[in-house]
């Protein structure tokens, strides 16, 4: 008599798996990894190549000499980590900082608390945090633009984003509308870090995500429009002061930390109330800090501060029991 | 008929593979012995009143129901009792059986086992009750919880609706699809039976639009003769669990049980089709539960029936049946794939509650790898009961009980559509099945103090 296998229901499975999740956030991420290579050549490819590569060795020598579990870096989440921290970097980032970067990010934001899921704060956040309080220097001159196939000099000229620009300009008493004329922003609107760059082709790769139902559309679309309201309104009532709300929603990592950071799994809330509150905050800070804080962008702080309650979201905000109108 | 509904709250698709939904019922041969279990219903088991050496005739009593929450068992064949001796089902434990060798096919006397239909219905209330309890009929959904139990309305309540459970929202089983489509006169006047018996206006039969020819078959039928005036057919949209009782409530009257209710609070009865059916025929026909309609079926098997086969007859007389066993399973499953449950042999009795067996070979059963918890939070949007499996799951592994109970885990109706989601393969629904049974000991020893 055969003996066959006994495991509890259910018997079948969907087939969603943690890999497919993170292949397909990869592939989302390459409108804009492709849009960056045409703005800044090759360099683009070198930093995210290096951040890569990075991000998976600094996880499996952590996984095999460190924590002696599984190999698994071949889920794809920490190749994702490397994109997205590459996509924070300026295009003429020494090697050696984006090795630190990745080691602070995998090693700290990542591995040190267990490995995927388990990290609560957004690992590619913490790495570029890092290198921003580290290498101030390097990691705010952006190099401007050398798209391919132009004929600009090989030697790159730096200088601050629009918002960097905006933020200088306005302490030094330049009126808003002056700061953002049509030849000032000529030169920075394609200013800035590899992903921040190119909102359209970070939000065909959200889309997918969203059609994909890897991630939902309320987290970015709430994020979006809180910041969207804000800067309206400020503009509105003094446009001397405040620029126009387009710059705040199409420039800096906004739409970046929108798609690809705050609806990062582990560190966002579980339920659908408790992501709008989430995302609420991650708008209110971004802007708060935009425009009344020290540093230009807002974005990844808000996204590492709002990481930082998600343990509470989750406790408050429950799903809606069946049947609870009446409890014994 | 009625617009679609459904449940509002979470739920999943799982591949409907619903292979034998053509196939006609087929009656299985008796065969030469039979293994009848004591115990097969949810509750006590019946205490056998035969030994060895009686003669017994179809139909006749061989156990009767010890408790409240018990069934009366019958033989389903004529001939000798070889033994009352144990036997391993399909829950993997050894349970008391009878075992009978088969001579002839003589039925007990006053069964009709024609196929005459006798539509006027004679008996009072009572007497549909106490029919359905001597007869034997449990819930044949798989619960096989006993149907008198269930018809038995407290004195405080009053019941509104009958609600016939015709989702089979399982995956690969058609039995009931192929029941409503043969026998939908019988099964009609089961449901006026049920009305009379609960004294409810109104029935319901709720059914998965992925059987519309057995809806728009029964709702022609009743469109077509007054006798029928009260039942209504309910189209539910495809979508796993629709046939969990809460959840089928809530679709059918937009009403929600209370936690840790009976679906009475809320005004209703629900019965499942074969039940339907076997109450009809033990009332009208007085023919004790003997028999059922079963769906032998997997992706690999040759021919994918539905039988219609006599309790305790062997599963491998079914397996043959449909061709044998495929090459390479490595699974047997006695019901559907959500929340069927796998057996160790691949022979055991046909009971009361066995719908179908499922036969998976292993490139469709495959162990999967666990991986981390990615607090993605799927499984809490497809929990139809509005649950937290992940957290009821981590707080299981670590015999939190206390905590489990406040987060509700005793709601948890395994219908396991957190488990089919979950992309890490967490194996939730273990964990919450081991958590549930804890929690349970927990409070009835505190409800002991």
């Amino acid at each position: 008599m055969n003996n066959y296998t006994i495991s509890g229901s259910p018997h079948v499975h969907g087939g969603e798996s943690t890999k497919k999740i993170m292949y397909s956030v990869i592939i989302a991420l390459m409108p804009a990894f492709l849009f960056s290579i045409y703005y800044f050549g090759f360099d683009a490819v070198r930093v995210t190549l290096i951040s890569v590569a990075a991000c998976v060795m600094v996880e499996w020598l952590i996984q095999k000499f460190l924590i002696k579990g599984q190999c698994t870096i071949s889920d794809g989440s920490a190749i994702i980590t490397g994109i997205l921290l590459a996509f924070n970097l300026p295009s003429n980032i020494p090697a050696w900082m984006i090795i630190i970067g990745s080691i602070v990010a995998i090693g700290i934001g990542k591995m040190s608390f267990g490995g995927l899921g388990n990290n609560p704060f957004n690992p590619a956040l913490v790495g570029r945090v890092f290198m921003l309080i580290s290498f101030p220097k390097a990691m705010t001159t952006w190099p401007t633009p050398q798209p391919l196939f132009s004929n600009a000099l090989t030697d790159a000229v730096t200088g601050p984003t629009l918002l960097g620009h905006i933020k200088e300009g306005l302490a030094q008493g330049i009126s808003a509308q002056d700061l953002i004329i049509y030849e000032n922003i000529k030169d920075f609107i394609y200013s800035g870090s590899l992903g921040e760059i190119g909102s359209i082709a970070i939000i065909i790769g959200g889309l997918f995500l969203i059609i994909r139902k890897v991630i939902d559309w309320q987290t970015p679309v709430t994020i979006i429009a809180t910041v969207g309201i804000v800067a309206t309104a400020c503009w509105l009532i003094d446009p001397v002061q405040f620029v126009h709300p387009m710059v705040h929603i199409f420039g800096g990592g906004l739409m970046l930390g929108a798609f690809f950071m705050a609806t990062d799994m582990a560190t966002s809330p579980m339920t659908m109330k408790g992501k709008i509150i989430f995302s609420l905050g991650i708008g209110a800070l971004t802007i708060i800090i935009r425009l009344w804080g020290a540093y230009p962008e807002g974005m990844s702080f808000a996204i590492l501060i709002m990481n930082a309650f998600v343990p509470l979201i989750n406790k408050v905000c429950k799903p809606t029991r069946f049947g609870n109108t009446v409890k014994q | 008929m009625n617009p679609k509904k459904t449940f509002p709250k979470g739920g999943v698709h799982p591949e409907e593979n619903k292979l034998s939904s053509d196939k006609p019922i087929i009656t299985i041969p008796i065969p030469k012995q039979v293994i009848i279990p004591l115990g097969q219903c949810l509750g006590a088991p019946a205490e056998a009143i035969v030994k060895k050496g009686d003669e017994v005739k179809v139909g006749q009593l061989i156990g009767t129901a010890k408790g409240f929450i018990s069934a009366n068992v019958h033989s389903s064949v004529s001939g000798k009792v070889s033994k009352v001796d144990e036997v391993m089902d399909h829950t993997g434990y050894r349970k008391p059986a009878v075992f009978i060798d088969v001579e002839g096919d003589e039925w007990l006397e006053g069964i009709d086992s024609s196929d005459n239909l006798v539509r006027e219905i004679t008996l009072s209330r009572e007497e549909i009750i106490e029919r359905v309890k001597s007869h034997g009929i449990v819930g044949m959904g798989g619960a096989t919880f006993p149907t008198s139990v269930k018809l038995s309305i407290p004195k405080d309540k009053k019941a509104e609706f009958v609600i016939i459970n015709a989702a089979e929202c399982e995956p690969y089983l058609t039995c009931d699809n192929r029941l409503l489509l043969e026998k939908p006169y019988e099964f009609l006047i089961g449901v006026k039976i049920l009305m009379k018996a609960v004294d409810a206006p109104k029935a319901m039969i709720g059914i998965e639009t992925n059987k519309i020819d057995a809806a728009e078959l029964l709702d022609k039928i009743i469109k077509g003769d007054e006798y029928y005036h009260g039942i209504e057919v309910q189209p539910l949209q495809t979508k796993y669990p629709q046939g969990g009782e809460k959840q089928l409530i809530k679709a059918c009257t937009g009403r929600e049980v209370p936690s840790g209710k009976l679906p009475i609070e809320t005004g209703c009865v629900v019965v499942n089709v074969a039940s339907t059916y076997a109450i009809y025929e033990a009332v009208q026909k007085n023919k004790p539960l003997i028999s059922r309609v079963v769906t032998v079926t997997g992706k690999s098997v040759k021919n994918p029936s539905n039988f219609l086969v006599r309790i305790g007859t062997s599963s491998t007389v079914l397996i043959e049946a449909v061709g044998g066993l495929p090459e390479n399973t490595t699974n047997i499953i006695n019901g559907g794939p959500m929340m069927g449950k796998s057996v160790s042999v691949n022979d055991f009795p046909v009971i009361k509650g066995t719908s179908g067996i499922l036969l998976m070979t292993d490139n469709e059963a495959q162990p999967r790898k666990v991986g981390n918890c990615l607090r993605c939070g799927k499984c809490i949007h497809v929990c139809p009961m509005g649950l937290e499996p992940f957290l009821l799951c981590r707080l299981s592994k670590n015999n939190m009980f206390e905590e489990t109970e406040a987060e509700r885990i005793m709601d948890c109706i395994e219908c396991g559509s957190c488990e089919f989601t979950c992309p890490a393969n967490i194996p939730l629904l273990d964990y919450i099945r081991y958590g549930k049974s804890k929690t349970g000991q927990l409070i009835r020893s505190r409800n002991q103090k």
